[in-house]
């Protein structure tokens, strides 16, 4: 048996023996585990297996031992990864540390900042949020203002966060910052910092959205005192920092994806409940657009498929996956709108005794698609991104046309 | 379930598509279009397409063919598709072939299977009698007499069926609604009325009509009343056939069109780097992208025998379809203009794209399709 071949049984083995029957198979909502100073388990089984993993050096399988990595090499990181997906085994934890922040730091941090980041990482002690966008820095995520300015051993950093997952939960945030307002193109004065949530002047403020309750935060800084230790990568240099770190965002969204229970409504026996089964063109209408919705997240999913298999055989993907998001964001809210339509009243509900569960979680759901075309890069950021880096259409002049 | 070509069936495209962009570029329609050929396509292409081995491809290797499936046939469908290339491998070997292989007796087989793949005859089958594909609305009957059969109606939209040997025709035999029967009809026959229906597309495609004309017990293929199945296999093979080719016309439309955004130039500047453009033709490559992994999957149940293949062809059929009807039509306005002169190649696709769209099934088709189909299952 080749080195390979036994890692792979002995991995087999010890997954079998140690991850939780409980755990094995998608996650609903609230369900997966989120590492920091306060992780909270739901289960003895989730306790066991975040511990074992944990112990194994497994959170962070392939990054080096010296920063507490399992030190595997790629060949295995890919055979242990198979395996986990074989048994179905959901994460031991959710870390946006892990997946964003450290392969960023492995590339450009310090040996200093190294040992003191990645470390707790690779035990699940510190839980970690994103400082990116800003009340005026959306799709214009350059145009950020929150300020570091330089004052000896530290910056003090003042401004505010928005759109901020869990900012009132986590440990510790990377965050872009201005730290040169003179320089002509606004990407070149960018610095990314990361700092102590817990420091005095930071505060997080969860938003409401139209659906109710988020887990978005807006975060505020008031002098914020910043050691200039944590600066990561050059002064002024963190713009190609960042959109490093966005490309890593993909590919942590789409494991987190890949362990949750989608919000799963079936258009097909919601219609039946509440659409006048009438030949009326309106009614065979709507009908229409039922079979055209599920036929189009068909083709969505045998695309996600797609995308797998010419990764899988080395082919360029770029082009495909540029679409994913745009393509399923958009799905989603085809897909509520034509529920709500069918739906009429009994979609309107907010709360009370007056809907059931089932309609008002519709309503919400409904609500929250209109979010999905927004986060993460609008539709109109997405459609930007494939006419330009896909489609190699030209930029529009400075200044616009004459 | 594999969405992408394996190494073969990539080298088999690769052949394709540079045997079409030599031997049969869009020029080559155009001259046939312009001096009023009534074959509508060449036979010396014919013959060496062949010779290629491509009509054997998705024969059993008992039958003389090569058992290469419908993924290789997909690969050479979507390579003629981006040239406009035209030929009778879609009505002689894929749905003709099929019939003959689904339900034929070995003397019919023999009698004509290794005919069409060697190109020596040709048939062509004779489904569609309404402006729409609706083969569950057959009305042509064949009624039992003393010597066989006797067929009386119509077909229209016979692909390929001028200068055809002979034509498989779907007949109804019995008032249930699938007593259908299928029967070989030799070029000749006595009754047989001919006529050319000429099509935007420039192609070969016929208009039957049958009065009393006798076929011979042995003409029938397969049981009597019992023809819808094997039809409708075939026509599902049919369906993925014209997907892929409308696939490869789309994508090659739409690489024109995107030449055309980088270099047209309009108040000084590419209209390409127009975000209101720029918009359209992304959501463009989003369809082609939705609608390769469609195909991809309909070619690869029909190979693999999936119990959901006649599913997911009516899914390729109806998102290519879709695709295919956006990316034309975008691809016409974007071009201004000159895009509604003859003189352009654009128009050629587009009307070709047309054609193929509707043919075995549109997009509402195949929507209607894959709700009963889901109903009964």
């Amino acid at each position: 048996m080749s080195t390979i071949e036994e890692f792979r049984a002995e991995t087999r083995a010890w997954l079998e023996a140690n991850c939780p029957e409980s755990l094995r198979g998608a996650a609903a909502a609230g369900e997966l585990v989120w590492g920091g100073s306060k992780v909270e388990f739901g289960s003895e089984d989730q306790r066991l297996w975040f511990e074992r993993m944990r112990d194994k050096n497994w959170f962070c399988p392939d990054w080096p031992e010296a920063y507490g990595g399992g030190g595997l090499t790629p060949e295995q990181d890919a055979v242990l990864q198979q395996e986990l997906k074989r048994l179905k085994c959901r994460p031991p934890q959710i870390n946006l540390g892990i997946w964003m922040l450290g392969p960023v730091l492995l590339e450009f941090g310090t040996e200093e900042q190294k040992k003191r980041l990645l470390t707790p990482m690779t035990r699940g002690e510190v839980r970690w949020c994103q400082g990116f966008s800003e009340p005026n820095a959306g799709s214009d995520l350059a145009n950020i203002r929150t300020s570091a300015v330089d004052a000896g051993d530290h910056f003090v950093v003042n401004g505010s966060k928005i759109w901020t997952s869990y900012g009132d939960k986590s440990d510790w945030m990377y965050c872009l910052v201005r730290t040169d307002n003179s320089s002509a193109k606004k990407q070149e004065g960018i610095s990314l910092v990361v700092l102590d949530m817990h420091a005095e002047g930071v505060e997080a403020r969860p938003i409401d959205l139209i659906s109710g309750k988020s887990t978005f935060c807006e975060v505020f800084f008031d002098n914020v005192k910043v050691p200039k230790e944590n600066l990561i990568g050059p002064l002024n240099g963190g713009w190609t920092l960042a959109k490093r770190l966005l490309q890593h965002e993909r590919s942590a969204m789409s494991k987190f994806g890949e362990f949750s229970l989608p919000t799963h409504f079936d258009l097909m026996s919601i219609l039946g409940d509440y659409l006048p089964q009438s030949e009326s063109p309106s009614d065979i209408a709507l009908r229409a657009r039922a079979r055209a919705c599920a036929m189009d997240e068909h083709a969505y999913n045998l695309t996600v498929q797609r995308m797998g298999q010419q990764a899988r055989a080395g082919q360029d993907v770029s082009g495909i996956a540029a679409i994913m998001k745009l393509v399923h964001s958009e799905q989603e809210k085809q897909k509520f709108e034509l529920l709500v339509d069918a739906m009429g009243y009994r979609a309107l509900g907010w709360d009370g005794e007056e809907f059931s569960e089932k309609e008002q979680a519709i309503s919400k759901a409904w609500l929250l698609s209109y979010t999905q075309t927004i986060a993460g890069g609008s539709s109109e950021v997405q459609l930007n991104v494939i006419a330009k880096r896909v489609l190699d259409l030209p930029d529009a002049p400075k200044g616009g046309a004459k | 379930m594999s969405l992408i070509y394996n190494e073969e069936q990539r080298m088999l495209l690769d052949t394709a598509q540079e045997f079409f962009a030599e031997r049969s570029p869009v020029s080559a329609l155009r001259a046939m279009r312009d001096r009023g050929d009534e074959l509508g396509f060449e036979p010396d292409l014919w013959q060496e397409m062949t010779e290629l081995g491509w009509t054997a491809i998705p024969f059993p290797e008992s039958l003389g063919g090569l058992e290469f499936g419908y993924a290789g046939m997909g690969a050479v469908f979507e390579s003629a598709g981006r040239h406009l290339s035209a030929s009778p491998l879609l009505s002689s070997i894929v749905l003709c072939g099929s019939v003959l292989e689904l339900g034929g007796s070995e003397a019919q087989q023999e009698n004509w299977l290794s005919e069409l793949m060697s190109g020596s005859k040709r048939l062509a089958l004779a489904v569609d009698e309404g402006a729409r594909h609706n083969p569950e609305q057959i009305a042509l009957s064949a009624s039992r007499n003393d010597s066989g059969f006797e067929l009386n109606g119509n077909k229209v939209m016979v692909v390929d069926g001028l200068g055809a040997d002979g034509w498989i025709v779907a007949a109804r035999t019995g008032d249930a609604a699938n007593a259908i029967s299928l029967f070989i009809v030799p070029a000749g026959a006595e009754g047989v009325t001919l006529t050319r229906q000429n099509l935007i597309d420039s192609r070969n495609t016929a208009r039957l009509a049958f009065n009393q004309v006798q076929v011979a017990p042995d003409d029938l293929i397969g049981e009597l009343d019992r023809g819808a199945e094997v039809l409708n296999r075939a026509l599902d093979r049919g369906r993925a056939c014209i997907a892929a080719e409308l696939q490869g016309a789309c994508e090659e439309l739409f690489k024109i069109t995107l030449d055309y955004l980088r270099t047209r130039v309009q108040f000084d500047v590419p209209i390409g780097s127009f975000q209101a453009l720029q918009h359209r033709a992304a959501w463009m490559h989003v369809d082609i992208e939705l609608a390769r992994s469609s195909l991809m999957a309909a070619l690869e149940a029909l190979d693999a025998g999936d119990a959901q293949a006649s599913q997911l062809v009516s899914l390729a059929k109806w998102k290519v379809g879709q695709m295919a009807d956006k990316v034309s039509g975008e691809a016409v306005q974007m071009h201004g203009g000159i895009g509604v002169t003859d003189e352009l190649d654009v128009g050629l696709y587009f009307k070709r794209i047309r054609v193929l769209q509707a043919l075995l099934g549109d997009a509402d088709y195949h929507l209607d399709r894959s709700a009963s189909l889901l109903e009964s299952a």
